[in-house]
């Protein structure tokens, strides 16, 4: 089990600088494969559909996730409620890339996790600092991304998700070692994993960008903040050009310090998703899962 | 010696990290302007290799580095590497350098539960071999030496100044790949 944790670490470590998309049909997954997309999360409704909609949001149907894994040769990941293992398993089952156990959907288990050890394909899981991200490694994930406020279109959360890690891991390296055991307690996370984050400055897996990314210049804000790449949900498919968009979001993320270049990529981009400020949605999806 | 790595997507900063420890100096290709300076050789990763030809075509980098490949520049490829330098993609799939004359197998394990980690022979000498949605090669011709196979499949090629791995020396403490390729690299330097 230990060498497949290895693998599945390695395989985001094959995802770094790139981007990951939300599609909704077949059609949708190639228009993101060749706009440059480094794999695809498939789900019946992007996270802003969901938010509209309301009502209790689940696992999407095994056949359409199944047809979009046929249209793509990258890899394809899928959603599970949080705590929800037998969605869990139902993904496993159809060879599912990378599953993320997301607050995106309505939480199934509102104490517990799904045990991602018992798993042999890889899972993501959201974070709000690093707290809730060495919960998750300990847990079983093998790649973490940062919650923000998913649907909206607003890149404050995931900014301050983003800050909030790297602040709480520089305090974990300058801790002294017999002071980390009171971290670790403070933190409630296991010693171990704190361990390996004050010796190396940095999370024991890879770290994403997620929520509320809907332009180049939010995308390459959150790799200046020091994300290793992005998820871009309901901003590619909710804008008034996504093939024009998307292609211009995955080269902000390689050229992300080059500002001359997100200037061009920038312009004459069309509608962006309209978005929702944080302090006008009611359903707060971060909160969900701790 | 400086080796240039591309840099459009995955893991690059793996290969640079090798590098370095080589007491070599590793150069991130981003952009048209990052191969400027002189280069005595090229890495490409292991990523999405339909994520790279893209980023490759937009940011103008296809064509010179093509040609650089075809002036004798050496160049080592791992996993979406070994696609890129592939001369064709069984299955369909656009080439992206086309330079060496093999054809690849894309996810030929499958999917992520098809990523294995072995060890077998390479040249001659036993290393751990990690397979990470990996492809392998098929229809090597005459001027291809195969350096590794594994089951049956080819995983490891050589062609004049192309070197290209199925699997990800990277990902390991291994530096068996990485001194063969700094070996063609100067014995170039040499000339």
């Amino acid at each position: 089990m230990e060498e497949r944790y290895q693998l599945n670490k390695e395989l985001a470590q094959m995802l770094k600088g790139g981007v990951i998309m939300d599609v909704t049909t077949p059609e949708q997954a190639v228009i993101a494969q060749e706009a440059g997309a480094c794999a695809v999360m498939a789900l019946e409704r992007i996270p802003a559909d969901i938010r509209a909609a309301g009502g209790v949001s689940r696992m999407s149907d095994p056949a359409m996730i199944r047809s979009i894994q046929e249209a793509v040769t990258i890899p394809v990941m899928a959603k599970c409620r949080i705590g929800h293992f037998v969605e869990a398993q139902i993904l496993e089952a159809i060879e599912i890339d990378y599953i993320d156990e997301s607050e995106v959907l309505s939480p199934a288990d509102d104490v517990f996790h799904v045990d991602k050890r018992k798993f042999k394909v890889p899972f993501v899981c959201g974070a709000r600092d690093l707290g809730e991200a060495l919960r998750r490694i300990a847990e079983g994930a093998s790649m973490i991304r940062t919650k923000g406020e998913p649907g909206t279109g607003d890149i404050v959360q995931a900014v301050r998700h983003m800050r909030m890690m790297n602040t709480q891991i520089r305090h974990a390296v300058s801790l002294s070692e017999d002071e980390l055991y009171e971290e670790a307690k403070k933190l409630q996370v296991p010693y171990e994993l704190l361990k390996q984050v004050h010796d190396t400055g940095r999370l024991p897996v890879v770290n994403f960008a997620a929520g509320g990314v809907a332009t180049p210049a939010d995308a390459a804000l959150m790799m200046q903040l020091g994300a290793e790449g992005v998820f871009v949900g309901s901003g590619i498919f909710k804008s008034g050009d996504p093939v024009k968009r998307a292609s211009a979001i995955v080269q902000a993320v390689t050229n992300y310090n080059d500002a001359k270049l997100i200037a061009e990529l920038s312009s004459g981009l069309g509608e962006a998703m309209v978005g929702i400020n944080e302090s006008e949605i009611k359903l707060i999806m971060e909160e969900r899962g701790k | 010696m400086r080796i240039g790595v591309l840099a459009v997507q995955g893991a690059f900063a793996e290969h640079s990290a090798k590098v370095c420890q080589l007491g070599a100096e590793a150069v991130e290709i981003r952009k048209r302007h990052d191969i400027q300076t002189e280069l005595d050789g090229l890495i490409l990763p292991g990523g999405e290799s339909t994520a790279m030809r893209k980023l490759l075509t937009e940011l103008d980098l296809l064509e010179p580095l093509k040609e650089m490949i075809q002036n004798g520049l050496p160049v080592f490829g791992t996993c979406a590497g070994m696609i890129l330098l592939a001369k064709e993609i069984s299955g369909g799939g656009t080439p992206c350098f086309g330079t060496l004359d093999i054809s690849v197998h894309r996810n030929a394990y499958g999917r992520q539960l098809g990523s294995f980690r072995c060890v077998d022979i390479f040249a001659g000498k036993e290393i751990e071999m990690p397979f990470i949605r990996a492809p392998y090669a098929t229809n090597v011709r005459d001027n291809v030496t195969v350096l590794a196979s594994h089951d049956n499949r080819i995983v490891a090629v050589r062609q004049d100044n192309q070197l290209a791995t199925a699997f990800h020396p990277e990902l390991t403490e291994d530096f068996t790949v990485y001194e063969y390729f700094f070996q063609t690299i100067a014995k170039r330097l040499r000339k």
